[in-house]
């Protein structure tokens, strides 16, 4: 970014301090996102393997069953949940349900978009998120 | 609005008549002359009631009268006085010393905007942004004939838009937004949340016009709801609200 734009670019983007949880979800959509699509990408290579015969597809499948694995599925598995939660907050927010209705703001000007609907609905979608990745690790380490 | 409901209880509770200090740190930045912005450093005293505008201009009339700030009411209502405090986008004049919770308070120009030099900044995109989504009532007897027909509304329906039209154009959504951070071509919260108060307006007959003008690559769609914008006003428009109600029409939950 130039300084005659001052844009504040991706550390602009990224910066999760100053604005709340929101803010924060905003940002863990956008990582869950990008890492749920490298894990498609991933994924057709993956089951691509197949066409190596049974072998190569074992052979392939045993790397998931290494520790780095069980903890990269994890965090495929706590994406996922996340992703899923939070974007049906943001789907009902984006047509606008539970975003509060319009009306004369009194100071200190709370926005009520910003309301405890949509902070649950973010609180549990990383509870949901973490139970998840716990419950995915319980099964994967105790085979 | 959260920089002031962050009141810390024992700032809030500092005497009226007690002076404490801090590090004022302005950001100094002359596109002209210089490659990268540098931060000059005045310690500067300060009252419960100092607010950042009047720590500035302390700074410009015994230190350096170099520093450009620009300002005009004092009171939270021509926006002019935008800038990053503490890094997030706040209005100078509306902002205490005393809630800031800091001994250091950084000052710095809006991100997203232009820099004309040190903390001001260029609103010619905002404002362009602004006209482009026709913020005025677009009616078909636009031309009164006779001075006996008013346009009829009732407490009900100002409701549904009044709390939108506190927009004073400070900038401070847009500078806050994570979009306006990375899509320049972005039509911004500020004029979104100005297209849902006119079509929101009993009085209008323009929606279609304004729907089809947000309904871009770089318009209604590019946001996603991170609430930012909706943080950082000062007046309470809310943004947010107004650019999900917005995308509501365009979704056919609204009509």
């Amino acid at each position: 970014m130039t300084k005659d734009e001052n844009r504040g670019g991706i550390k602009g983007m990224v910066n999760p301090r100053r604005y709340g949880i929101e803010r924060i979800a905003y940002l863990l959509m956008r990582f869950s996102g990008l890492g749920l699509l490298g894990y498609f990408i991933a994924h057709v290579y993956e089951t691509s393997n197949i066409l190596r015969g049974r072998m190569g597809w074992d052979e392939f499948l045993a790397l998931t069953q290494t520790t780095e694995g069980h903890i990269f599925l994890a965090l495929v598995i706590g994406m996922c949940v996340f992703h899923t939660g939070n974007g049906i907050r943001i789907m009902l927010g984006h047509g606008g349900v539970g975003v509060g209705k319009p009306a004369r703001p009194d100071y200190p000007y709370d926005p009520a978009s910003q309301n405890y609907r949509h902070k649950i609905g973010i609180y549990s979608s990383i509870l949901l998120a973490a139970v998840a990745m716990m419950y995915g690790l319980a099964v994967m380490f105790g085979e | 609005m959260a920089q002031v409901s962050s009141i810390p209880e024992e700032q809030a509770s500092l005497p009226l008549s007690a002076s404490k200090s801090i590090l004022l740190r302005i950001s100094k930045f002359n596109p002209e002359y210089d490659k990268s912005s540098k931060f000059m450093e005045f310690t500067i005293t300060y009252k419960k009631w100092t607010t950042v505008l009047e720590a500035i201009l302390d700074v410009k009339k015994h230190f350096d009268h170099s520093v450009a700030v620009r300002y005009s009411c004092r009171q939270a209502s021509c926006g002019s006085c935008g800038m990053l405090i503490n890094g997030k986008p706040r209005l100078a004049c509306f902002t205490k010393i005393s809630e800031l919770d800091s001994d250091v308070v950084t000052v710095e120009p809006m991100n997203n905007f232009p820099i004309i030099r040190d903390l001001t900044v260029r609103f010619e995109k905002l404002f362009e942004s602004h006209q482009k989504i026709k913020p005025y009532l677009i009616r078909n007897d636009t031309e009164l004939e006779s001075d006996e027909r008013e346009f009829l509304q009732s407490p009900k329906e100002l409701e549904q838009y009044i709390q939108f039209a506190n927009c004073i154009k400070c900038g401070l959504c847009n500078s806050a937004c994570p979009t306006m951070a990375t899509d320049s071509s972005f039509v911004g919260p500020q004029a979104l949340a100005q297209a849902y108060r006119y079509v929101a307006d009993s009085r209008d007959k323009g929606k279609d016009t304004r729907l089809n003008i947000v309904d871009d690559s770089h318009g209604i769609w590019r946001c996603h709801f991170a609430g930012s914008c909706s943080q950082v006003c000062p007046k309470g428009v809310d943004p947010a609200m107004g650019i999900q109600f917005l995308r509501g029409y365009l979704l056919g939950f609204r009509s």
